[in-house]
C-alpha cells in the first residue's frame, strides 16, 4: 500500500512539473493550470485513500469550508482586485504550512534533530508568507498607506528578531539531539518564540516596502509559501510536497529576479532599500514648460496618426480605465491607425498586472509588447499615450546619470513624435523622482480621471 | 528522514529555474497564482495531522485549520487561474 501511495504521489509530481510546463507558454496555458490540478487531485485522493489510520471527519469538514471560501472568493474577485487576492491565497499556503510544522510539532512525543530542524524552517517560513502576505494584501487593497513604512535602526531591529528565532529554533534542535533532554518549559517557550518571530518577521519585512515594489514582494512572497511547503515535506518525509514546493520555490524567484532586472535594482536594495522613501530630490532640476492640452485637441492630433502606442501604468488600473482604453483603441483602429500596447514587467502592482487587465477588456494579447520590441520602433509612432505609468517612462533611467532611476529599463516614449501624458496633476511617481518627459517639447499632459479623459476621446471619434 | 529526499530537493530546485526561465509577461500573473495553487500541496501534510485522532484535540484543531486555508489556497488559486486564463485572447476570433 504505502509504496502504491508512493507511485501516486510521483505521478503527482509529474504532473505538476508538466503543468507548469505549459504554464509558461500562451498556447498551452490553460491545459497546462488543468494538468497541475489533476495532479492536485491525484496528491489529495492518494492521501485519503493510501494513508493508514486517518478519520475522515475533520478532513471533510476542512476541505467543505475551504472549498467554498476559495470558490467564491475566485468568483468574485475583480480583475482590478487581482493583486490582492494573489498576496491572500499566497497567504493562506503559507499558514497552511505554518499549521502543519505546528500540528506535527504537537503531535509527536520524540522528535528526531532533523525533523526538528525542518520544523523550525517551516514554521519561520510559512509565517513570514502569511502575515508578510497579510501587510502586502491590506497595502494593495489601500487599506493601508501604500507608501514604505520605515524607522531608524529598523534593519537592527528586524536582524535582532531573526537572530531570536533562530536561536530559539536552535534549543529545539539541540533539544531533538539530547532526545528530548532539556526541560520542557523551555522547551515550549521555545517553540512559542520560534511562532511569534515567524509572525512578527512577515509584518516587519513588508512594511518598509513601496507600492510600485509590490510586483517583486508579491512573487516572493509566492516563492516563501512554496519553500515552506517544501520544508513540510522535509517534516513529513514526504516527496510530492518537496518537488512541489521546491518547484513553486524556485519559480518564484526566478520571477522575483525578472522583477528586479526590469528594475535595475537588486534584490537586497528592494527589501531593505525603501526607494520611495529615501529619495530626495538631489538630481538635476528638470527645465522646460508643462503644454496641457484637452481631450478635445487630443482628437485631431490622434485622427490623423497611423501608428499608436498606449502605455499603460498603474493608475490605469486604479480609474479602472481597461475598458475606455480599448473603446479608444478600436476607434482608432476604425480610424485607420495601428494600435499597440507597450507593456514594462513592472507596470502596476503585480507581475503581468496590465496584461491581465487589458485581457479584460478584450484586447488580444498580440497588441500586446514589450519594451525591447517597441523602442527600436519609437521613432515611427506618431502618438505614444501614457496612461497612469510613470517612472517607467522617465527619460531621467537614459539621461541623467544622477538620478535614482538611472539605468532602469524603461520604454521610451519621448522618442515618439508626440506624447500624450494622462495624469492627475504633475505630483512624481512612486519613486519621488520628477519626470522630465512630461516637460519635453513633445509632450502634452491631459490632465484628469483618465478614465473620464478616455471616455471623452472617444466621443470625440463618435462625433465624427 | 529519507536521505534521497534531499537529492528530490535540489533536482526539483534545478527543475523549477529551467522550467520558469523564459515566460512572456503576459503569462506572469496565471504564472504565479498557478503556481501558488501548487504551494497548496501542503494540503497532504495537513489531511495527515487533521485525521490521524492520536494526536489529541490540539492536532486536530492545527489540522482543520491548515486543511481550510490550504483548499482556500489550492481550490482559490486553481479558479483565479482558470479565469485569468481564459480572457487571454487571440487576434483572431475578432
Amino acid at each position: 500500500m504505502e509504496s502504491l501511495q508512493t507511485f501516486a504521489y510521483i505521478g503527482a509530481s509529474v504532473l505538476f512539473i508538466i503543468g507548469l510546463q505549459m504554464l509558461g507558454r500562451a498556447e498551452t496555458a490553460k491545459r497546462g493550470n488543468r494538468v497541475s490540478a489533476l495532479g492536485m487531485l491525484v496528491a489529495l485522493v492518494a492521501t485519503l485513500y493510501f494513508e493508514a489510520g486517518l478519520d475522515f471527519t475533520w478532513i471533510l469538514v476542512g476541505l467543505v469550508v475551504g472549498a467554498a471560501i476559495g470558490a467564491v472568493a475566485a468568483r468574485r474577485v475583480q480583475m482590478t482586485g487581482m493583486p490582492e487576492m494573489v498576496a491572500l491565497l499566497n497567504g493562506s499556503g503559507g499558514l497552511a504550512s505554518l499549521l502543519v510544522g505546528w500540528a506535527e510539532y504537537a503531535r509527536a512525543d520524540r522528535i528526531a534533530p532533523f525533523p526538528a530542524f525542518a520544523i523550525v524552517l517551516t514554521v519561520l517560513i510559512g509565517g513570514l508568507a502569511a502575515t508578510g502576505s497579510i501587510v502586502a494584501f491590506l497595502k494593495l487593497s489601500g487599506r493601508m498607506d501604500g507608501k514604505p513604512i520605515q524607522f531608524a535602526g529598523q534593519k537592527t531591529v528586524n536582524g535582532a528578531i531573526l537572530a531570536i528565532g533562530l536561536l530559539a529554533g536552535a534549543v529545539l534542535v539541540v533539544d531533538a539531539i539530547l532526545a528530548a533532554g532539556l526541560p520542557g518549559g523551555v522547551v515550549i517557550v521555545a517553540f512559542a518564540v520560534v511562532l511569534a518571530v515567524a509572525l512578527v518577521l512577515g509584518v516587519m519585512a513588508v512594511l518598509p516596502i513601496g507600492g510600485a515594489d509590490m510586483p517583486i514582494v508579491v512573487s516572493l512572497l509566492n516563492s516563501y509559501s512554496g519553500i515552506a511547503a517544501a520544508a513540510a515535506g522535509f517534516v513529513i518525509d514526504n516527496n510530492v510536497l518537496v518537488v512541489a514546493g521546491s518547484l513553486v520555490g524556485a519559480s518564484g524567484l526566478i520571477l522575483t529576479n525578472i522583477m528586479c532586472k526590469a528594475m535595475n535594482r537588486s534584490l537586497a536594495n528592494v527589501l531593505f532599500g525603501g526607494f520611495g522613501a529615501t529619495v530626495t530630490a538631489g538630481s538635476a532640476a528638470v527645465q522646460g514648460e508643462v503644454k496641457p492640452l484637452t481631450p478635445d485637441d487630443a482628437y485631431y492630433i490622434l485622427e490623423a496618426a497611423s501608428s499608436v502606442v498606449v502605455v499603460p501604468g498603474y493608475g490605469m488600473a486604479v480609474a479602472q480605465a481597461q475598458h475606455a482604453v480599448k473603446e479608444l483603441a478600436d476607434q482608432l483602429t476604425k480610424a485607420g491607425a495601428e494600435v499597440r500596447y507597450a507593456i514594462h514587467p513592472v507596470a502596476g502592482r503585480m507581475p503581468g498586472h496590465m496584461n491581465v487587465l487589458l485581457a479584460e477588456a478584450n484586447v488580444p494579447y498580440e497588441q500586446l509588447v514589450e519594451p525591447d520590441d517597441v523602442n527600436p520602433t519609437m521613432e515611427m509612432v506618431d502618438v505614444a499615450i501614457v496612461i497612469g505609468a510613470n517612472d517607467v517612462v522617465n527619460p531621467a533611467a537614459k539621461e541623467d546619470e544622477s538620478s535614482p532611476l538611472y539605468g532602469m529599463p524603461i520604454i521610451e516614449v519621448d522618442r515618439a513624435r508626440t506624447c500624450f501624458v494622462l495624469k492627475r496633476s504633475m505630483n512624481p511617481g512612486f519613486s519621488g523622482v520628477d519626470n522630465s518627459l512630461f516637460l519635453k517639447d513633445n509632450t502634452r499632459m491631459i490632465f484628469g480621471d483618465a478614465k473620464a479623459t478616455l471616455t471623452a476621446m472617444v466621443a470625440a471619434f463618435k462625433e465624427v | 528522514m529519507n536521505p534521497l529526499l534531499l537529492f528530490v530537493f535540489v533536482l526539483a530546485i534545478y527543475l523549477g529555474v529551467y522550467l520558469i526561465n523564459k515566460v512572456p509577461s503576459q503569462l506572469h500573473t496565471p504564472l504565479m497564482s498557478g503556481s501558488n495553487a501548487i504551494s497548496g500541496i501542503t494540503i497532504v501534510g495537513a489531511m495527515i495531522a487533521a485525521g490521524h485522532a492520536d494526536g489529541g484535540p490540539i492536532v486536530t484543531v492545527l489540522g482543520t485549520l491548515a486543511v481550510v486555508a490550504a483548499t482556500i489556497n489550492v481550490v482559490g488559486g486553481y479558479l483565479v487561474t482558470e479565469r485569468m486564463l481564459g480572457m487571454f485572447k487571440t487576434g483572431k476570433g475578432n
